[in-house]
């Protein structure tokens, strides 16, 4: 006979939040009139999303390794990397709510006269808020599940919505799909990986628990545990493009809504790097021999490669996209320490990347000419001249990325490498600076694009953005700027926070 | 908040407060610049009047606590070589506004822009000589960076943008080499005496040879990259040639010290053992610079290009003064960085005006100045003679000390840097020969001379060449006891003194 399980419902509330909302937002599709549901969506997912945090606030002092029977472990660090993802979600729906991005009718053919009709309607596909709203809860579940079932549950939970996202923008249609359809696919690999690799280290220890596995380690034959680790690896990895299995980044984030890509790049990273971070720090740590050479040489390829690769670009999502993978080879510095200064680097680099990501994304979207976003890097040169102030806010953004001192992006980095380097992987702080020098290459070129050259044509503009955007991109960029002078406020935080729990 | 404190944020509090001026009124705009500028000169003389020559520590020494979690402090306070330099740079500020008046205008971007980021540098060059937190220093830094990027990026003629990204690569990447180095001495700090940024408790670390060779190879190319030091000046002349005047300036005056005054407050201070292993490689690069500068300067036809591989030239002699190791060498080096921004002031602003008068930068262009415009001709000659270390002008004190304080330990490398000097005569009489001399050519008899304002603008740098000719001690009172001090710190003794014995 089953018993019922007993649930931890106040730790488990900010998930079950967002849950719940998005729940109700499918039944919100169904029953609500075309008329409304736009505004009653975003006010449905803006509250949940304020809810969730509250709650998250309520319970910041709180732990427990049983909230979920024995699945979920809310601690710390956990907390941390929920809080982080709703924020940032919170940020990022401001800028998915402008509808104008997405397709009319996902479901009409590109250049049908169903999809005409449909814009002529003004329909619009309201489906988006729930897909999102599941995805953010995904994503909160995913770092802090504690076994192998769960955490394959979550990753699919925040993956599924994702690739249906990717393939709904409004324009360039068939880009857009054709991403999605990528996505899903290499997706569906890496999960099925992920899989493989899971029922091998449930064969090794005889538990999907991660604390199971780790007081396993040393018991049996070590190729199964590796084997299982390897696999596992694969999938988390193909999450967060480390290379060799980045290849989809580009083509997703090219292809993708660019308010879906922002979204993606944010939050993706902190959930999968919330989840690596307690797998390795708590599922394998005691077995670190074996996997830590593996991770540190694919941390130092993820990063060159990154950085050599987008200097080659020509379109700023693509280059953006090949830049998160180096920023991935950057936070995976932080795995490999395994030390309790690298999981605070982690944090504090997750949150600064995020709203960095965010606020960039945000601003390409406003850059336009009569056909839609203008992505091409040839296109926005001399935009610095026609507004000053979105140029200087890009240019902003981009030393961030690059890591110039007084942006959040550089306390990220020093707080990693120096995490890395008290380790004792010396080599990867070598590879990371070096890899900085190339990548700010190709963010200064960017910069010269947008101001030291004159526009050559007058057909890309910036559109006025709305209030929405405007809110979105200024709170993204204002606390990533003050977090660059004032970093403490983030970092002592991360510190205290950055205890996982067995 | 110390008076130290308060100079350095003047100038970016002025920076603020301009957006509240008319942006029209770039005359107005240009007044209160000169203003501000002007009083944070006055406030860093006022600086150094209550210095106290006879302690060698640091003085208006300021301390709070910034990024605690890794023990990152706003520790600022100056010692008599970062005080010289701090003057050099406030004095130089305002003589550049007022000199180059109009060279805001016809930028990419507006007046105010501009001086908003004159401004801004001004903050850094004070926080990077002041700090004494290693962060810190490393923030000012890398961020100084920006300013003068984009100074030369919008407002400087030629393949700007191109200059500007050569300028900003070769800095970065030799700032993030350094910021490998100073991950390294933090942790090592954390494992020996608890993790810490101040310069004093870290250069009481013990760290083994092979790591510190590491480390100081990472400080010391970062600094040979910004000094410019043979093979790793190349971004110099581009970005000199691209620049408008003032800033040209403000980059080779001041900025370029930053690269020596850094191998000496932290190569010397925190890596001792290793900058004796390196010093004789670093001697060599030292005169090749010399002698290369010098050549390559004989063969300019451009007078920015002439100016920046001039100042290769000098720099060499700078570094050669330091890893001399003793401190004649020492004071003279220090010494040389100060009348190196002066003379190179006068050079390029005078430089600057005979440009924007003839429209052109080539030498070839000009001739018989000295009967046109005979102020002008008289300035040009006076800074051309500092830049050969005429005696009398102020190079010449610390050209001397140099050589003599490389001889006592070094006489071969002496005696080459002391071919530098003969060649100097040649690169600086030949241009002043062809542009101020002999009968004016066609294109040079309506060229209009000096004006009021650019008079009182050169008068002062005129002023200081030749007073600190004859009397450097001022000066050199303010630099001896620190010269000795990080001599001694860094295990070397005179050997000089051991033959007075």
């Amino acid at each position: 006979m089953l018993t019922a399980p007993s649930l931890g419902y106040m730790l488990l509330s900010p998930m079950l939040i967002v849950f719940a909302a998005a729940v109700i937002g499918v039944l919100i599709e169904a029953f609500m009139g075309r008329a409304h549901r736009a505004a009653v969506q975003l006010t449905v997912s803006i509250g949940a999303l304020l809810l969730s945090l509250l709650q998250l606030w309520r319970i910041r002092d709180l732990s427990s390794t049983t909230a979920a029977v024995d699945s979920v472990t809310i601690d710390k660090a956990g907390i941390f990397l929920q809080a982080t993802v709703v924020i940032l979600a919170l940020i990022a729906v401001l800028l998915i709510a402008d509808q104008d991005n997405f397709t009319a009718q996902a479901s009409a053919i590109p250049g049908s006269n169903e999809e005409a009709m449909a814009l002529q309607q003004k329909s619009q596909q309201t489906e988006i808020f729930p897909l999102f709203l599941f995805a953010v809860a995904g994503m909160m579940l995913f770092p802090v599940a504690t076994d192998l079932i769960t955490l394959f549950v979550a990753l699919e939970v925040f993956s599924l919505p994702l690739y249906l996202l990717a393939g709904l923008s409004r324009r360039k249609r068939l880009l857009s799909q054709e991403a999605a359809l990528k996505y899903f696919l290499l997706g569906a690999y890496a999960s099925a990986f992920f899989l493989f690799g899971a029922a091998f280290l449930y064969g090794y220890a005889g538990t999907i628990s991660l604390v199971g596995i780790s007081a396993a380690a040393g018991s049996a034959n070590e190729v199964f545990l590796l084997i299982g680790i390897v696999f596992v690896s694969v999938g988390l990895l193909f999450k967060i493009s480390a290379v060799p299995f980045h290849s989809w980044t580009p083509d997703v984030y090219q292809g993708a809504p660019t308010p879906i890509t922002a979204f993606m790049a944010a939050c993706t990273k902190v959930a999968a790097f919330g989840a690596i971070l307690r797998i390795f720090y708590i599922g394998f740590a005691e077995v670190e021999t074996l996997w830590r050479p593996i991770i540190t040489v694919i941390a130092i390829l993820t990063m060159l490669l990154g950085s050599v690769v987008a200097i080659a670009q020509r379109d700023v999502k693509r280059m953006l996209a090949y830049s998160s993978i180096a920023h991935a080879g950057f936070l995976l510095s932080g795995v490999v320490a395994l030390n309790k200064e690298g999981l605070a680097a982690s944090l504090f680099y997750l949150m600064a990347y995020g709203l960095t990501t965010l606020a960039a994304f945000g601003i390409i979207g406003l850059v336009r000419d009569s056909s839609g976003e203008v992505t091409d890097l040839n296109r926005w040169i001399g935009l610095g001249k026609k507004s000053p102030v979105v140029g200087a806010v890009f240019a902003f953004l981009l030393l961030s990325f690059a890591g110039i001192p007084l942006t959040s992006g550089f306390i990220g980095k020093f707080a990693i490498f120096s995490a890395a380097y008290q380790s004792g992987n010396i080599a990867l702080v070598v590879t990371g600076v070096l890899a900085s020098a190339i990548a700010a290459f190709f963010y200064i070129r960017v910069i010269i694009m947008v101001f030291f050259t004159d526009p050559v044509n007058d057909s890309v503009s910036v559109i006025i953005p709305s209030v929405k955007s405007r809110i979105s991109i200024t709170v993204a960029t204002v606390i990533s700027a003050v977090l660059g002078v004032a970093p403490s406020l983030l970092l002592n935080v991360a510190e205290n926070f950055s205890t996982f729990i067995k | 908040m110390s008076l130290l404190t308060l100079i350095g944020a003047l100038p970016l509090l002025g920076a603020g407060l301009i957006y509240f001026l008319p942006s029209k009124n770039s005359d107005l705009i240009k007044k209160y610049v000169f203003a501000v500028t002007t009083l944070v000169a006055i406030g860093s003389i006022f600086l150094a009047l209550g210095f106290d020559k006879s302690v060698t520590s640091m003085q208006y020494v300021q301390s709070n606590s910034w990024i605690s979690a890794f023990n990152i402090n706003f520790a600022v306070g100056v010692d008599g070589i970062s005080l010289v330099l701090i003057l050099l740079s406030t004095i130089l500020v305002p003589i550049v506004v007022l000199a180059t008046w109009n060279e805001s205008e016809g930028g990419r971007w507006g007046v105010k822009t501009f001086y908003v980021l004159i401004l801004i540098l001004e903050t850094m060059m004070i926080g990077v000589f002041a700090a004494t937190d290693l962060f810190l220093f490393y923030v000012f830094f890398e961020a100084m960076l920006i300013p003068v990027y984009f100074l030369i990026g919008g407002y400087g003629s030629g393949n700007r943008s191109g200059a500007a990204i050569k300028f900003l690569l070769y800095s970065l990447f030799g700032g993030l080499l350094m910021l490998a180095s100073i991950i390294g001495i933090y942790v090592i700090s954390g494992n020996q005496i608890g993790a810490t940024f101040d310069l004093t408790q870290l250069a009481t670390l013990e760290i083994d040879n092979r790591t510190e060779n590491f480390l100081f190879l990472g400080f010391f190319i970062a600094f040979a990259i910004k000094a410019p030091l043979w093979p790793f000046h190349t971004w110099l002349p581009d970005a000199a040639k691209a620049a408008t005047p003032g800033t040209s300036v403000l980059l080779l005056g001041v900025l370029d010290k930053v690269g020596t005054y850094g191998m000496i407050r932290f190569c010397l201070a925190l890596f001792p053992d290793a900058s004796k292993t390196f010093t004789p490689l670093i001697i060599t690069l030292a005169v090749i610079s010399i002698i290369y500068g010098a050549f390559m300067a004989i063969g300019q036809k451009d007078i920015k290009g002439l100016i920046a591989f001039t100042s290769i030239s000098h720099f060499g002699f700078i570094t050669m003064g330091i890893f001399a190791m003793t401190s004649q060498g020492m004071s003279g080096a220090n010494l040389y960085m100060v009348n190196h921004g002066f003379s190179t002031a006068a050079l390029f602003l005078v430089a600057g005006w005979m440009m924007s008068r003839r429209k052109s930068s080539t030498i070839s262009d000009f001739g018989g100045l000295q009967r046109v415009t005979p102020v002008m001709a008289w300035s040009f000659f006076i800074a051309g003679m500092s830049g050969l270390a005429l005696p009398g002008l102020s190079s010449f004190v610390s050209e001397f000390l140099v050589l003599v304080g490389t001889y006592t330990r070094y006489p071969v490398a002496a005696v080459i840097g002391t071919l530098g000097i003969v060649l100097a005569a040649l690169y600086i009489l030949i241009p002043i020969q062809k542009t101020l001399h002999g009968p004016t050519t066609e294109g040079n008899e309506n060229l209009k001379d000096l004006n009021l304002r650019e008079k009182f603008a050169i008068a002062p740098v005129i002023a200081i060449i030749v007073v600190m000719g004859f009397y450097p001690k001022p000066v050199l009172d303010l630099i001896n006891p620190t010269s000795e001090k990080i001599v001694t710190n860094a295990g070397f003794t005179d050997p000089v003194a051991e033959v007075n014995k």
